[in-house]
């Protein structure tokens, strides 16, 4: 944990081509779920005539604004079995790539605070032990021996009464894992255009032929929309709806401090959630703006709130100060889960939803819905986050394990 | 923050607020009728508005009344406040920029 560790800042990793007239297929938005996919669809579908479009510049949007937590400890099968499977893959990607991005599973702890917490944690300890997720209860004491800057005394507004813990989870930097995806993309031929933004679909009947950017007309057999906060208004220029809300969400850093934080604290409840980064910053998140946005800012008063959450359980950082604010645009769906496979547009996928925890379902969001793009039917593992499920009713409510409430 | 102006109260600060979605989704008229399909999109399916949208707040901790505002979700400027029950008013928008200086 320190800054000598650090990978070498890359120089030149990806190209950047002029777009083709055609492609096999293409990804709209070239952050780390859209370079996942153009990864895994180049490595296990054998497609390489594809690009990657996006409207800034790459990894720029939620991608470059998440806190960076990585963790598996979800509630219900589909989410256990698709976030795990994430894990899994972080745990091999950097050999895979050929790229560190400093994956450091120091362990998520999700604190509670009141009875109901308690119950509701324990409960979910004992489902992630089914689905084979590591997952342990600690009561105070082993949570202050973890995080020896927590404070466990039990005259503060929302004593900690103990935590969920996961030891393989943890934090990765997050621009690395774009780099390194974009890198191995470059190299197995994925076009990635910077700078186009997509302003139009072209269709014949039902089915999508091509995307219409500022950079010209690309045709194209199929179209993976990967746009996170953005996805609803490509899918109103496509000609459906999604059941998704667009809102702000922020997130800090302080300047830099000796490591003093050795894990991940996350409390739902008084709503802060606090790592170290490898260089010394704290990076802590806060709650989403109530109302919808694409303002890419949060408001003052959710930073006052996540403060002083913060500095009851965390005295020391009293004195802190905030170097860096930003927000990013979440894509939340009424059960807090995702949505990946196909829309009411033939051969047109989407995915999104992920809402606040979209960085750590980054690689099974790439493997699934490069299957599904591929094959054009749902992977096992995202066949439950089909659009579907708001007409059948197969809703997987993840509220309780989402850690923001949306 | 948001300052938001109550058609009762005034001027407040946007804490004093709960946000309740989009306006004028009215109830089913015939909900034994509905579809599943058209049970989602009463449930789930809300529009997600990049500009001016109408939506519905509450003054929870003044006067608890519920009233209609037209807001721009990348300027975040108001355009117009009115009640429960008024149609949505015909507002000139201004002309919005995202952060990076972009013409919606």
């Amino acid at each position: 944990m320190s800054a000598d560790h650090l990978p070498e800042h890359p120089d030149f990793l990806w190209r950047n081509p002029e777009p083709k007239s055609s492609y096999d297929a293409v990804i709209v938005g070239g952050g780390g779920h859209g370079l996942a996919t153009a990864y895994f669809l180049a490595k296990n579908h054998g497609m390489t005539n594809i690009a990657v479009l996006e409207k800034g510049w790459l990894a720029g949007g939620n991608m470059a604004r998440n806190t960076t937590i990585i963790r598996s400890n979800y509630l219900w099968d589909e989410s256990a079995a698709i976030y795990e499977h994430a894990l899994k893959l972080w745990e091999i990607l950097p050999e895979e790539l050929e790229y560190d991005f400093l994956f450091s599973q120091r362990g998520v702890m999700n604190l509670a605070h009141t009875l109901g917490d308690v119950r509701e944690s324990v409960r979910r300890v004992g489902a992630n032990k089914l689905n084979g997720v590591d997952a342990e209860w600690l009561d105070p004491q082993q949570v202050k021996e973890l995080c020896p800057i927590l404070n466990i005394s039990d005259n503060i507004r929302y004593p900690v009464m103990g935590a969920t813990y996961q030891p393989r989870a943890g934090i990765a930097k997050h621009d690395h894992v774009a780099w390194a995806f974009a890198r191995k993309c470059d190299e197995l031929g994925v076009d990635i255009i910077q700078n186009c933004e997509v302003t139009g679909f072209l269709k014949e009947g039902n089915r999508v032929v091509g995307v219409k950017t500022s950079q010209g007309t690309i045709h194209t057999e199929k179209v993976g929309l990967a746009a996170a906060g953005h996805s609803s208004v490509l899918a109103e220029m496509a000609g459906f709806r999604l059941p998704i809300q667009s809102h702000p969400l922020q997130a800090l850093v302080s300047e830099l401090h000796e490591p003093v934080h050795p894990t991940v604290v996350m409390s739902n409840h008084v709503h802060v959630y606090v790592s170290q980064a490898h260089k010394g910053e704290l990076v802590m998140g806060a709650g989403v703006d109530s109302y919808n946005g694409y303002g890419q800012r949060g408001s003052f008063h959710v930073i006052e709130h996540q403060m002083a959450a913060a500095v009851e359980l965390f005295p020391i950082f009293a004195r802190a100060h905030v170097l860096r604010t930003w927000g990013g645009i979440v894509d939340t769906t009424m059960d807090a889960s995702p949505i990946i496979g196909t829309t009411p547009v033939e051969n047109m996928f989407v995915n999104c939803g992920w809402g606040t925890g979209g960085f750590k379902g980054t690689p099974a969001a790439g493997l699934t819905f490069a299957h599904t793009i591929a094959t054009g039917a749902p992977h096992e593992l995202n066949k439950p986050f089909a659009l579907e499920r708001f007409e059948t009713g197969a809703l997987i409510d993840e509220h309780g394990a989402a850690a923001v409430a949306h | 923050m948001l300052l938001i102006s109550c058609p009762n109260c005034g001027p407040r600060d946007e804490t004093e607020f709960h946000y309740g979605g989009q306006a004028h989704v009215a109830y089913p008229e015939s909900p034994d009728a509905l579809t599943d399909r058209q049970w989602a999109e009463y449930l789930f399916y809300r529009d997600n508005t990049k500009g001016a949208f109408a939506e519905r707040w509450v003054h929870s901790t003044g006067c608890r009344q519920w009233f209609n505002m037209l807001r721009d979700t990348v300027s975040y400027d108001i355009q117009a406040i009115y009640k429960m029950g008024e149609p949505r008013p015909d507002v000139n928008t201004t002309a919005a920029t995202t952060p990076e200086g972009a013409k919606k």
